[in-house]
């Protein structure tokens, strides 16, 4: 029994049953497959991270985003006070996360190729784009930059799903894709 | 041979117990419940304030009962526990003495410390920074430092084992191999001291930064060391978990391994392969290279996971042909239905054996894949999967081996034996519900750790789908449902250990369960059909390759980004 030492003590001189040694090779391959699986999709699939990132001092990246933000808004967002940027298409767009929003709201155009750049001024957050459902965690001191092409058009949500703090669950962003 | 140490001889078993160790792991096993108590509570008041139409606490104390139902549950409850059965595993199932009972009380007595230090931090309200409390979120003192005591006494306890596994080597108190439940112990206990060091090695350093005396922890450091000790002790509790769904097995069924060679394997593959398991957790940070992601993330091509699903054919197929050799062998499923399932040592192993698999297995594997986790990520299909690892599955299992510990160490008859053959049915299905309805709201993007998923009070407005909310709605019924399993377990143990009747006097020498002598000569030398064990597996991959590839059919919807 498993709560007693084996009864044969030359136990690892025992043959592996048959059924035991089909399992472990069926599950053995499904590993393999799974491994290459990310390898594949990092050739042939169209949504993969990327590795493209540097280190910044967060108030650095505070001034990058507010010059973006200067230089590209067309209005604010309703009452809110909270400006609209709209970049030209292909161009470097900025998104900044700090206690609690995320800054500024952008508007794209669909089938458009951009580069985003996402940092944090503080606390870690995250970057929860709904209900499209991409989620990427931003550091502060990290500038990570990707490639993004939205496809559809209509109006996008930026969740924190990373805690930060009481303010944490009014964090809220958008983006708007225009056709 | 130590003179002072003494022995009484279990009747049942014929294994002679050190009494000093048996008073530790009572102690242990006790004040697990406790904590179980505790942390379960708050996990219950979480899941009522995500319900969107009970919302009960208020925001503060939402954050409060999350950092503390992570810590009391995930790390207290489960790591004394752990120490219970090391030591069980040790002098127990070796018959020997245990190493230093003195030093086990100093182990045992800084864990309690830094276990009360660490709630008392977090019911004062300012370390509400979540059980990860990742930098620069910055905790009080105290929160960290009751988190090293607690595993500096962990570490104590793992020391006292492998000083008894040397102990019992030395005074030759077993013979041949150790058991398998043992070596199980012993993986647990190794991943267990990598843990403890990875912890302190980030958690000494982020105390200091607490008090001042250092002034920067940089947040990505921080994340891949501290998952060293996070994600590596759900590997302790995976081969503690497996190592009892093993030892009911043998208890019950009597029955042996199929394989002594294949299920040692199996174990050792947890230890060499799941080093830098810390990846699944940073498969979306900036700074770290997709090589790197996906060679950790697989546990180098997913060797780790193949241990697991080892063990899933062989505590199944160890049952089949134990139930077989006692002449269940009619169809496919005779062996499956005429299992002791109102035996609540059986029944909870076994739940906890297909939740886990299931549930908790397939999600992690996939969530675990570097590119979908991008559509995973801080959602709530997170606590969705690890409700399915660390409480469908280790803390049923826990709760299964609770049952005949109370008889063979505590040696009290169990009390409201109605109950306890109900509760893990009750418990079981209450989890099982939590893991699901919690990934599918997952999988609908809801956020996790978050207190309002309507947004009512911010600035910006955003509504998930009204079937994310249902979902919630659902995942607080079956908390509640889940809670009165534990309240059953609690009810049962507590009342077993403090009013039950005690075994002592009526100590006339039992049988071994039926049927033992029959299996426990059982090999693969004698080669088996398990036709049942072959289709359970079969079901269970082919769900597994179809869930892994609906998610990438998921994932191909998403913006294209690179």
């Amino acid at each position: 029994m498993a709560i007693h030492s084996p009864t044969n003590p030359l136990w690892w001189n025992e043959r592996i049953g048959k059924q035991e040694l089909i399992w472990i090779l069926v599950a053995f391959v499904w590993g393999l497959i799974m491994f290459f699986a990310m390898i594949y999709w990092h050739i042939a699939g169209e949504q993969n991270l990327s590795n493209e990132s540097y280190r910044i001092d967060p108030e650095v990246y505070a001034e990058r985003v507010e010059n973006f933000t200067t230089t590209y808004q067309v209005r604010e967002e309703g009452d809110t006070g909270i400006p609209v940027v709209h970049p030209p298409a292909g161009s470097d767009i900025y998104m900044i996360a700090r206690l609690w929003e995320w800054y500024p709201i952008l508007e794209l155009e669909k089938d458009k190729t951009y580069r985003l750049h996402l940092s944090s001024q503080d606390w870690q957050h995250g970057f929860s784009l709904q209900p499209s459902n991409i989620n990427i965690q931003v550091h502060p001191g990290y500038e990570l930059v990707m490639t993004i092409t939205p496809d559809k058009a209509g109006q996008y949500s930026v969740i924190c799903n990373e805690f930060c703090g009481i303010g944490h669950h009014n964090m809220l962003g958008r983006i708007y894709v225009t056709d | 041979m130590n003179a002072q140490t003494q022995f009484r001889t279990c009747p049942k078993t014929g294994l002679k117990v050190d009494l000093a160790a048996e008073k530790l792991i009572k102690a242990n096993a006790v004040v697990a419940i406790v904590f179980l108590a505790i942390g379960g509570l708050f996990g219950l008041l979480v899941a009522l304030t995500r319900w969107p139409a009970v919302h009960l606490l208020s925001d503060e104390l939402f954050y409060l009962a999350l950092t503390a139902h992570g810590a009391d549950v995930l790390l207290f409850w489960i790591l004394f526990f752990e120490m219970a059965l090391l030591y069980f595993c040790s002098a127990v199932l070796l018959n020997s003495r245990l190493a230093m009972p003195k030093l086990g009380w100093v182990g045992f007595w800084l864990m309690i410390v830094g276990a009360v230090i660490a709630n008392i931090a977090v019911l004062q309200g300012n370390s509400s920074v979540m059980f990860t409390s990742y930098v620069p979120m910055q905790a009080a003192p105290h929160f960290y430092l009751g988190l090293i005591l607690f595993a500096v006494g962990a570490l104590i306890g793992c020391i006292l084992f492998f000083a008894t596994l040397v102990i019992a080597k030395e005074e030759k108190t077993y013979e041949g191999s150790v058991p398998l439940v043992t070596f199980a112990a012993v993986t647990a206990a190794i991943i267990a001291v990598f843990t403890i060091v990875s912890g302190a090695i980030i958690l000494v350093p982020t105390w200091l930064w607490s008090l001042g005396i250092i002034q920067h922890i940089d947040p990505l450091i921080y994340k891949l060391i501290w998952w060293g000790m996070g994600h590596s002790s759900q590997q302790i509790n995976v081969s503690a978990q497996v190592a009892v769904w093993y030892a009911i097995a043998a208890m019950v069924l009597g029955a042996k391994p199929l394989s002594e060679k294949v299920s040692r394997l199996a174990f050792l593959m947890y230890i060499l392969f799941l080093q830098l398991a810390c990846a699944h957790h940073l498969l979306v940070e900036p700074g770290l290279s997709s090589e790197w992601k996906i060679f950790n993330t697989s546990y180098a091509m997913y060797l780790a996971v193949l241990g697991s699903m080892i063990h899933g054919m062989t505590v199944p197929g160890a049952i089949e042909a134990a139930q077989r050799r006692k002449g269940y062998t009619n169809g496919i499923f005779e062996w499956l239905r005429k299992a002791p399932w109102d035996n609540p040592a059986f029944a909870g192993m076994f739940i906890s054996l297909v939740l886990f698999g299931f549930l908790g297995g397939i999600s992690g594997v996939m969530m675990g894949t570097e590119q979908l986790n991008i559509i995973t990520h801080n959602t709530l299909y997170v606590p969705g999967h690890f409700h399915g690892t660390v409480v469908a599955g280790t803390t049923l299992a826990f709760m299964a081996i609770t049952y005949p510990v109370l008889e063979l160490i505590f040696q009290k008859e169990l009390m409201f034996p109605k109950m306890a053959r109900w509760q893990p049915y009750v418990f079981g299905l209450g989890v099982a519900g939590i893991s699901l309805f919690m990934m599918g709201a997952g999988t609908l993007g809801v956020a996790r750790r978050h207190w309002d998923i309507t947004f009512a009070d911010a600035t910006l407005s955003f509504e998930y789908p009204p079937m994310a909310l249902a979902m919630l709605g659902l995942n607080g019924l079956a908390a509640i449902m889940a809670a009165a399993g534990g309240v059953m377990f609690i009810v049962v143990a507590v009342g077993t250990v403090f009013f039950g009747k005690s075994l002592k006097e009526t100590s006339e020498v039992q049988a071994t369960p039926e049927g033992v002598a029959a299996v426990s000569s059982y090999g693969s030398e004698t080669e088996l059909q398990l036709p049942g064990t072959v289709v359970l597996i079969s079901v269970f991959f082919i769900a597994f390759v179809l869930y892994y590839f609906i998610n990438w059919k998921y994932l191909a919807t998403v913006w294209p980004m690179s």
